[in-house]
């Protein structure tokens, strides 16, 4: 009975031990990162070209999503404001909900899951076909080399596309609010005009997708250059990828989102 | 892929993303309407401001001619003092009178100014005398149901 307990409690402990090392590792990985990151400033073509698979190939996706959130926005927001006949509202209600939280949590949401698991894929193929190691070999910092440039492509690209969401968002209201349903074009304007806060709700949104931008390039490029080189290792690591940075991304935007209003 | 085709591609995404910036922060945000210029503060004490807060708009006849920059309360003569920014351009009598408004029934509540007649013009820092406080509902109410019980028990 008592030996039972104890293997329970061993494996419990093991796990939570496992967990921390893993978070510790991470953190000494962002600061390797950090540390290498000389290199994807000095030749920034490294860093250009994965703005580019990262960024500029996630477009298509963040801009027909943005666009779809924002229609629905304006169908659903229109129904209920109608029952208070405030429909002049509308355009404050999905300015305000894409500029806050939908822009930044969305397209953090998708950029992880179209950009992040590939990047998890490449390092962590780059690992079993042991280019890694080749590099190594000829004295080159793969950190700085190969993972850094990527670093920095999420961090910059993460905010620009969260930007983009939101427009096509606002776009897709008006879309349907004004052109199809109807609402007033001059209050659906001017509400928004005054009730979107630049520094408040506009600048608060691009730090978080900042944030998130960087938490999810972090995940990635971790569990890419952790992974076990086999190819069960990189398919698992890939799932994780997209798991902890959903949740990682989630659970930061309550705590960014309480620590600001 | 080619070098200048990639650099292209990640130029227009770069420039798309700040121009998606810009118009958040000018279409939809409220930078366009941020005025710059220069203003001038007075104060005013009200015994109750009820729900108004900081940056909270001052009207007068309507239009916007500044915001609530801080509120205190003045444990001298515990009453709120209320800091007011009001653009240069709009000058205002020394014997204006200062209202806490709300707009519409359940809308946000604002300073309305009224200019009396004086030909003297409120300097910055100077205290707008005349106020008149929120009016509560709860109070209102109380006062009414007050009144028609004592109507009610004079009948008798």
């Amino acid at each position: 009975m008592t030996t039972a307990i104890t293997k329970y409690l061993v494996g419990i402990g093991r796990t939570v031990m496992n967990a921390l090392w893993r978070i510790g590792i991470g953190t000494r990985f962002l600061s390797l990162i950090l540390l290498n990151s000389g290199i994807s400033f000095s030749r920034f073509h490294l860093t250009i070209r994965e703005l580019f698979f990262s960024g500029v190939m996630s477009l298509i996706i963040i801009l027909v999503a943005g666009m779809f959130v924002g229609m629905v926005l304006g169908l659903q927001g229109y129904e209920t404001l109608k029952r208070y006949g405030s429909e002049s509202a509308l355009g404050s209600l999905v300015a305000l909900s894409l500029v806050r939280e939908l822009g930044p949590v969305l397209a953090a949401l998708l950029f992880a899951s179209r950009a992040g698991s590939a990047m998890t894929a490449e390092i962590g193929l780059m690992k079993v076909t042991e280019q890694i190691s080749a590099m190594e070999m000829m004295a080159i910092n793969p950190i700085a080399r190969v993972v850094a440039p990527r670093f920095w492509a999420g961090v910059f690209a993460v905010p620009l596309l969260a930007a983009m969401f939101s427009v096509m968002g606002v776009f897709g209201g008006y879309l349907v609010g004004v052109v199809l349903i109807g609402v007033d074009e001059g209050s659906f304007w001017s509400q928004m005009q005054s009730n979107v806060d630049f520094q408040h709700d506009v600048l608060n949104g691009v730090f978080k997708s900042c944030v998130f931008g960087a938490v999810v390039t972090v995940i990635a490029l971790f569990e890419g250059y952790d992974a076990p080189p086999t190819a069960e290792g990189v398919s698992g690591a890939t799932t994780r990828t997209v798991v902890e940075s959903s949740l990682a991304i989630l659970i930061l935007d309550f705590i960014l989102t309480a620590l600001m209003l | 892929m080619e070098r200048t085709t990639l650099d292209l591609w990640v130029g227009i995404f770069v420039v798309a993303g700040l121009g998606a910036l810009v118009t958040l922060a000018l279409k939809v945000g409220n930078l366009g309407t941020y005025n710059v210029s220069e203003t001038y503060q007075l104060e005013a004490y009200f015994s109750n401001i009820g729900g108004l807060k900081a940056q909270a708009s001052i009207r007068s006849s309507g239009v916007l001619v500044g915001r609530v920059s801080n509120i205190t309360l003045d444990t001298e003569r515990y009453e709120a003092k209320v800091t007011m920014s009001i653009d240069k351009r709009y000058q205002f009598p020394q014997d204006t009178f200062a209202n806490i408004l709300t707009s519409g029934l359940l809308g946000e509540q604002y300073i309305g100014l009224v200019p009396g007649g004086e030909e003297d013009f409120l300097k910055s820092g100077d205290v707008v005398k005349k106020t008149q406080s929120a009016v509560v509902l709860e109070d209102l109410i109380g006062k009414f149901l007050f009144n028609s019980s004592s109507e009610n028990s004079e009948k008798k």
